[in-house]
């Protein structure tokens, strides 16, 4: 760690106690609090070992691999169009997005390109996950600081979204949709129509937790100034997504790296937070669940007709070469790195998921909280444990 | 949100549009940059698929190339940190059936993008957020498969660099606790290695090898190599 990011760390530290007033002459003995692997805060089984002195985190050590399932060896010794079976079980929540990455870097290393109409119904898919994913995010953030009714209408609203995703790919969570040169089918009859009520129906799922969470007192008092993370610290640890806009760094990969889909054509804003606390994390979330459903508008408006397949061989043979693509998902930056050497598969694919980094921040963003705000932090950081551990 | 950064639509460089061209100065801008900070230390650069840049650099000046690209390349943003193991897979893709004798592998080592003259590779990238333009460094892993760790530098190659030793044995030197990350504390071996065998794959042959019935019209595709014969309907199931 440089000296900067260690006089960073000394601050929080010391503000963190300064805040509770402790007292370091008096002589306490410590605890370490085991915290899940199976308790609901870590969304999956994440295990955090926290060292406590009273209350407070004198040092805190993610421990994960409890799901790891080796999809980069898997990778090695399937076709190209099996690996989408098994990179949409890395964010379950978003599983379309998972896929787009991959197809698009195997189509760039094959010189393919989707056609218009299927590049625009993939951002569209590609942004109803990533609504079916933050809307749950917003019901079981609320869920884990003791607000139980919000749960209860994220799971509800989520199914709108997860109807209109299985009534175009036929599946809820796991839609292998994407194919390398274009989608397997076309939109179904009106399906736009019930995808735009739909729409409306979010937005007003936004304005409702609004009313119900973002203004309430208690969660204010639970997420403001807690978990701060500074601009400098999370580009260093490569958080991506809400967590790296609610430090104040102003990047988003759909506006300043397009990859092979159509939001450079679409009207919508980057949202940013300064304060890098939970409050924010979990507020740009929120606009970007209404940022997303108006994408999903535009997308439904403008999509153009012809085929939804390029012209691709068969039997998928991808050229050699080396192919880095890299998206913004639901939950922050997502990138594969395929390895061709002309093969039926890739040669070696590595797989950067968001929630890796995102996650290993904790040991820094912990040491000095206090211990009902571990469950603040780790809900805003949100993090999919397919995602870790891949 | 201008389509002038899209660099997705790009088809062959000697067709690529005017706004590839103001992308491509960028990064021969970085990787000039790159050049005269680190001199003879640069082994190899390449601008590739999708306009991403390559550079390879000596395994001595891993933490320094790393530290350049911090300080003066402004790549403040740690995107992620892995190696290649350049082997190619003494199992072949599993596809014998487990009767006939199994095939013959070239063991040769062809290297990728921006060569290379070891089996081990380590590869990160880092980008400056600014505008978005990425650098993939490369370097070879010498013979003790040791690097310097990039820790220093980038907090979060810590558990990159991790998940890296324990998949490849790959240490990091000056990484401050080198202990797994996915696996048992007690495993041994190094699976993403490719002398490392998938061992699900030798218990029980793949499934796929008994299901291929060859295309109309595909005889010769599927003559080509006994692989699976996939296409693009409904192939992945």
């Amino acid at each position: 760690m440089t000296a900067a990011l260690d006089r960073e760390q000394a601050r929080y530290v010391a503000a963190q106690a300064a805040d509770a007033r402790i007292n370091f002459e008096i002589e306490t003995e410590g605890m370490t609090l085991n915290l899940g692997p199976q308790h609901p805060a870590t969304h999956g089984t994440l295990r955090v070992v926290a060292k406590l002195d009273a209350e407070q985190v004198i040092s805190a050590e993610p421990i994960a691999g409890y799901m790891h399932r080796g999809y980069e060896k898997l990778s090695e010794v399937r076709t190209y169009p099996q690996v989408t079976t098994l990179v949409n079980r890395i964010d379950w929540l978003g599983s379309f997005a998972n896929e787009v990455p991959f197809i698009l870097a195997a189509e760039r290393l094959m010189d393919v390109e989707a056609p218009p109409r299927a590049q625009w119904i993939r951002t569209a898919l590609f942004e109803m996950s990533r609504i079916a994913n933050l809307v749950l995010f917003a019901g079981d953030t609320a869920l884990q600081l003791g607000g139980q009714t919000a749960a209860f209408y994220g799971f509800r609203d989520r199914e709108y979204v997860l109807n209109q995703i299985e009534a175009v790919t036929g599946g809820r969570f796991h839609p292998n949709f994407d194919r390398i040169g274009g989608l397997k089918d076309d939109l179904p009859k009106g399906w736009i129509a019930d995808t735009k009520l739909a729409m409306e129906k979010v937005r007003g799922f936004c304005d409702e937790i609004d009313e119900l969470v973002t203004g309430n007192e208690i969660f204010q008092a639970r997420t403001r100034g807690i978990g701060v993370i500074p601009g400098d610290v999370a580009m260093s640890y490569g958080l991506s997504g809400a967590n790296l806009r609610g430090s104040g760094v102003d990047f988003d990969l759909r506006r300043d790296a397009p990859s092979g889909m159509v939001h450079p054509e679409l009207d919508w804003t980057v949202h940013t937070h300064p304060d890098g606390d939970c409050f924010s994390r979990w507020w740009i979330r929120i606009q970007e669940i209404r940022e997303a459903s108006l994408m999903v508008d535009q997308c439904l408006d403008g999509l153009p007709s012809g085929p939804i397949m390029a012209k691709v061989p068969r039997i998928i043979k991808v050229p050699a070469g080396e192919a880095y693509v890299q998206t913004e998902n639901p939950l922050g930056a997502m990138g594969y790195y395929v390895v061709s050497k002309g093969d039926l598969g890739p040669f070696r694919l590595k797989i950067r998921s968001a929630s890796f980094n995102n996650v290993s921040i904790l040991p820094w963003v912990l040491r000095g909280v206090y211990v009902p705000d571990i469950v603040s932090i780790l809900a805003s950081l949100y993090f999919i444990l397919g995602d870790i551990d891949r | 949100m201008s389509p002038d950064t899209d660099t997705s639509t790009t088809p062959a460089p000697d067709e690529a549009p005017a706004e590839d061209t103001v992308r491509d100065e960028v990064l021969e801008s970085m990787r000039d940059r790159l050049v005269a900070e680190l001199g003879d230390a640069v082994l190899d650069s390449e601008i590739g698929v999708g306009r991403s840049l390559w550079v390879r650099v000596t395994a001595e000046a891993w933490r320094t190339a790393g530290q350049v690209a911090r300080d003066h390349l402004g790549c403040r943003w740690f995107d992620f940190l892995s190696a290649i193991d350049w082997l190619p897979s003494p199992y072949g893709r599993y596809e014998d059936d487990g009767m006939s004798p199994p095939k013959e592998v070239d063991p040769t080592i062809v290297t990728g993008v921006a060569g290379g003259d070891t089996r081990f590779q380590v590869f990160a990238r880092v980008v400056d957020l600014s505008d978005g333009s990425g650098l993939i460094l490369k370097a070879d892993v010498p013979e003790d498969l040791t690097v310097p760790s990039w820790v220093p530098v980038y907090d979060g190659a810590d558990w990159h660099e991790r998940e890296t030793w324990e998949m490849f044995g790959i240490t990091f030197d000056g990484h401050p606790g080198l202990r797994h990350i996915y696996l048992p504390g007690d495993f041994e071996g190094n699976p993403l290695r490719k002398d490392f065998p998938l061992i699900a794959r030798i218990v029980k042959p793949w499934p796929g090898i008994i299901d291929v019935e060859p295309m109309p019209a595909e005889d010769e595709g599927a003559a080509d190599g006994d692989a699976p014969a996939e296409t693009t309907e409904g192939g992945a199931e």
